[in-house]
């Protein structure tokens, strides 16, 4: 049987979300409700349209030559793929046989019962964390952090390849006592290869606006260079590896 | 440096001992071969070439004289930036090969001599192609024409442009004015030929001369016919034209008669035979050609007796270039509208592969591009790397690392264009390709084929003009647009505006030929050569998405009082080019076909090739002007796309299924060339400077794996050119790739520069 998806858009060339050029699936609908989202019309798990595991490999198909050349693969990000794995598992099954890698981007905001078996088809998991604090990032969020915990570590118990990805939002995620807690807190998973400090941009605004929605971060700048910079130090000083 | 001590090079890095090269044999150590008892360049660099396939770690900063020539030519480019783009006129002087005394920058500091005219960034007057042009650009800048040289030339002497004129037809010149053919050769030098310059310092050029007189011997023919007296006649204007070149290099202190006898010498005289044809002509695109691998076999040899060292041999080049980064033309600020920032297509081709399977990558492949660090980055020359997927993968990563670094790079593909012409072609202007010394172009600049769709649907009147441009036949007044009805007349417009395009180019080349005759560049080619007429088509994306909404959605026009449709009101969806959609792009391909099909049944001067290129330089922004609201959405008067690039905002899947669309077009049926710029910040295209360069090369691989034909590569923030319009004075070396050619950014009108900034910019997510 083929399954079929809900999936917003595709993207050819994505280029950071894991290695190489890959071909990037949004997927439709996601658990959080996070204030900065910059795909605000990814959240309804009713929107989107439907499309098939086919369909999707056909169309990678016409990129191989890109994605092969570049060491690049599929990534599947959302949206939350993790709210549709028995697709993303179907798919990436298939794209493992067309010689490329996989990575889901992910809130990891998930029961580890329903991602199992997706994982074992999926090279490298891109972890996105919000806030190491329970309540803040229950603030900026709308859930909790309890699940994302148990995600990671459960990753660390199969030796999964993990980037993390924090988002420095200023006034928001960018307190040094959180941001020491945080990396205190990643310096004991070991299947961590890389943590992604990125700038918080306001590209995604118009999305609110145009869904009929207030941006909940209007006005909220984007982080100086040297923002990004202290917080970057906090990371290093801890030893993790930076990109 | 004096010419008379030119036996070697005094370099700052070592004084060599006396070897006396001039009595030395200028081809020992070489290969022998046919292209000893012939004129056969490519056989003697197959033969003496050293392919190479390290990396960049060789190459060698600049010298301090370099830095401090460079310098003093930095002052001269900002003057004549703030005095509008040109700095000088002579405004008395004819400019012919030997019309001016040796010019230079600073003669104790230049390696490579030879200037324009007396001074460097003086301008030349040109009339032979016309009068008019001269005089309006005078004018334009402050300065007042000689009048005797206005009179010679208005009341003796006939240019190109009035012969033209004399003969045009009413329909032309009413297709000219409507704008649905544009940007002809008909009042500017036609230039896209390339002289084989480097045949002069192979051979010298009494050996030329003595070659051009066996051929007019070829031509004492029994009877007299048109063509035989016309290749008479030119063949002994090419003579004359060598003849002149010799005195030229004379007043620089240099005898070219032999061939060159090391490095020095051999890009002297390459860079003498290229200067001697910028004096004789103003060329719309005046192309250098392939000279990187053919000097560098002098270099390879010359640092094996010891006689150069790395640093004396990227001086050499860095010197050359700043002579080719000084090439001026006066030309009118309209011209400047149509072809903006003052482009010359001085164009290198660089790389690519032999037949037999070799790179043609040399260290002189590297040592041009590396001038893009040693000077900066530049507009000129029209640096153009012919890639192929067997490029060695250092050379390949180089060159993704200079293009993330200087945006000045193009590329095109060799894999699609070794096995049409060879592995010794050229790249006239921006993407056209031509066999060095054996193959020529008219140049035939555009047609607007979004304009020819409104014809199509309006009967033949212009729909901003109101002029019955095509003879008369009945519009469509259907409610919505019908499509089998659109593509039936849009198929006659067509017929019509092949016809009537290559019989304005047929005149427009007669006349050339006759008025303003490219000697000295004619005398580097053989004998018996082919033309192409080089047609080309401007705005497809439009067309074709027009075409799209007209098939997949529905089109109802918007009629005026006098039943011209002049906007279009779309009702739902339909598939746009650049999201490598079949459904779409496969109109593209059709309509592609379907003109040059049209163009092939053209009876052309000289029996010339009909080709066609999908290419607009600067002038996307000019045509889009003089168009109405098309069916696409588009609104009158907005750019559009460049060359071969989907309408911007339009490819919603991303950078590769852009450019996989694009890839499509068919390369047999537009093989003067098709156009893409790609524009990336630089973040959208990895997360460090290792990724970047990795995918920039897997992109290009992919994309020229997939028959693509050319791509502009342009790496930049957005922020950045936003800053530099603001304030110019900060970015005078921001150097942009629009379509085939590259340009100061700072140069572009405002205009256009809004264009570039609102095109597709790749973002990332």
């Amino acid at each position: 049987m083929d399954i079929k998806g809900r999936i917003h858009s595709v993207e050819t060339m994505g280029t950071v979300d894991g290695p190489g050029i890959r071909y990037v699936i949004f997927m439709q609908g996601c658990p959080l409700r996070c204030i900065y989202c910059h795909n605000r019309d990814s959240w309804d798990p009713r929107g989107g349209r439907e499309i098939t595991v086919d369909e999707l490999v056909e169309d990678i198909n016409k990129y191989l030559v890109f994605i092969k050349g570049s060491g690049g693969g599929v990534t599947a990000t959302g949206g939350e793929p993790l709210m549709q794995p028995e697709f993303v598992r179907e798919l990436f099954i298939k794209v493992r046989a067309m010689g490329l890698n996989t990575a889901v981007d992910t809130s990891g905001f998930i029961d580890i019962d329903r991602a199992e078996k997706l994982l074992e088809v999926t090279d490298l998991v891109l972890l996105s964390i919000k806030h190491v604090v329970e309540e803040r990032h229950r603030e900026i969020t709308g859930v909790g952090t309890r699940k994302i915990i148990s995600f990671l570590n459960y990753l660390r118990e199969i030796g999964k390849p993990v980037w993390i990805r924090y988002l420095i939002i200023p006034g928001y995620t960018d307190d040094p006592e959180d941001l020491n807690r945080l990396a205190l807190m990643l310096r004991d998973y070991d299947n961590i290869e890389l943590v992604d400090i990125l700038p918080y941009h306001d590209m995604g605004a118009y999305k609110w606006e145009e869904l009929g929605y207030d941006y909940p971060l209007k006005g909220v700048a984007v982080p100086t260079k040297q923002d990004m910079e202290r917080a970057k130090a906090v990371f290093r000083r801890y030893g993790l590896p930076m990109g | 440096m004096n010419a008379m001590d030119s036996g070697y090079i005094k370099g700052e890095t070592g004084n060599k001992e006396g070897v006396d090269i001039y009595i030395m044999n200028p081809w020992r150590n070489f290969t022998e071969g046919y292209w000893q008892s012939e004129i056969d360049v490519r056989e003697f660099i197959q033969l003496n070439y050293s392919p190479y396939e390290g990396d960049e770690s060789f190459l060698a900063g600049p010298t301090r004289r370099t830095k401090k020539l460079w310098d003093k030519t930095t002052v001269l480019l900002e003057e004549e930036n703030k005095k509008g783009g040109t700095l000088n006129i002579d405004t008395s002087t004819v400019s012919t090969i030997t019309s001016h005394g040796p010019g230079y920058i600073d003669k104790d500091l230049e390696v490579i001599v030879g200037l324009q005219t007396d001074e460097p960034l003086k301008r030349a007057i040109m009339p032979f192609g016309g009068i008019r042009m001269v005089k309006n650009a005078c004018d334009a800048y402050g300065y007042k024409l000689d009048p005797e040289v206005e009179k010679i030339f208005t009341e003796y002497r006939k240019t190109h442009n009035q012969g033209v004129f004399d003969a045009y037809t009413p329909e032309i010149r009413r297709a000219r004015k409507a704008g649905i053919i544009t940007g002809l050769p008909d009042a500017y030098g036609r230039g896209r030929i390339i002289g084989d310059y480097r045949r002069v310092a192979l051979y010298g050029v009494d050996r030329l001369i003595q070659e051009k007189k066996r051929q007019l011997g070829l031509l004492e023919t029994a009877w007299m016919e048109d063509e035989i007296i016309r290749q008479r006649e030119e063949t002994t204007e090419q003579i004359k034209a060598l003849e002149a070149l010799k005195e030229m290099a004379g007043s620089y202190g240099f005898d070219i008669s032999h061939p060159a006898k090391n490095a020095y010498e051999a890009v002297q005289w390459t860079y003498f035979a290229f200067l001697g044809a910028v004096k004789e002509q103003n060329g719309a695109a005046m192309s250098l050609g392939r000279v990187s691998t053919f000097l560098d076999i002098y270099i390879e040899r010359d640092l094996a007796e010891g006689t150069l060292t790395e640093t004396e041999a990227q001086e050499l080049i860095d010197h050359f270039v700043i002579k080719l980064r000084l090439v001026r033309f006066l030309r009118t600020p309209e011209y400047n509208e149509l072809f903006s920032g003052d482009p010359t297509w001085v164009t290198e081709a660089i790389g690519g592969m032999t037949l037999d399977g070799r790179t043609l990558v040399t260290k002189t492949s590297f040592r041009f591009l590396h001038t893009l660090t040693n000077l900066g980055p530049a507009p000129e020359p029209n640096m153009t790397v012919l890639w192929s997927l067997a490029l060695p993968e250092n050379f390949k990563k180089y060159c993704a690392r200079m293009s993330i670094a200087t945006s000045s790079i193009q590329y095109e593909n060799d894999d699609i264009m070794r096995p049409m012409w060879g592995d010794d072609y050229s790249i006239a202007c921006c993407v056209s390709a031509m066999r060095t010394g054996k193959q020529m172009q008219f140049f035939g600049a555009r047609a607007n084929l979004a304009k020819a769709l409104l014809y199509a649907i309006n009967g033949g009147r212009d729909e901003q003009l109101g002029l019955q441009v095509t003879p008369h036949f009945a519009p469509i007044t259907s409610e919505y647009l019908d499509f089998d009805e659109v593509m039936e007349k849009f198929d006659e417009v067509m017929e019509w505006l092949a016809r009537t395009y290559i019989n304005a180019l047929n005149i427009i080349h007669y006349m050339h030929d006759k008025y303003c005759y490219e000697a000295l560049e004619m005398a580097l080619h053989d004998m018996d050569i082919l033309r192409t007429m080089a047609c080309g088509i401007a705005g497809l994306s439009v067309v074709v998405d027009s075409l799209s909404a007209i098939k997949y959605a529905r089109v109802k026009p918007i009629r005026n009082e006098i039943g011209l449709a002049v906007d279009f009101e779309i009702e739902g969806d339909f598939p746009m080019f650049g999201n490598n959609d079949e459904m779409v792009d496969d109109l593209a391909t059709f309509l592609v076909e379907s003109f040059m099909r049209k163009l092939r049944k053209q009876k052309t001067y000289r029996n010339s090739k009909p080709t066609l290129s999908i290419l607009t330089i600067t002038s996307n922004v000019v045509y889009g002007k003089k168009t109405g609201n098309t069916p696409d959405g588009r609104k009158a008067g907005d750019p559009f796309a460049p060359g071969a690039n989907p309408m911007h905002g339009r490819d919603k899947k991303g950078a590769i299924a852009s450019l996989s669309s694009v890839a499509k077009l068919p390369y047999r049926y537009a093989e003067d060339g098709i156009s893409y710029t790609f524009s990336i910040v630089p973040k959208a295209l990895g997360r460090d400077k290792e990724a970047r360069v990795n995918n920039l090369v897997a992109m290009m691989d992919g994309y020229f794996h997939k028959k693509g034909h050319h791509m502009n590569v342009n790496v930049f923030e957005r922020e950045t050119l936003l800053d530099a319009m603001e304030h110019p004075e900060k970015y005078p070396q921001l150097t942009i790739r629009v379509s085939g050619y590259a340009v100061n950014f700072i140069k572009l009108t405002r205009e256009q520069q809004e264009d570039v900034i609102k095109r597709t910019f790749f973002e990332g997510i």
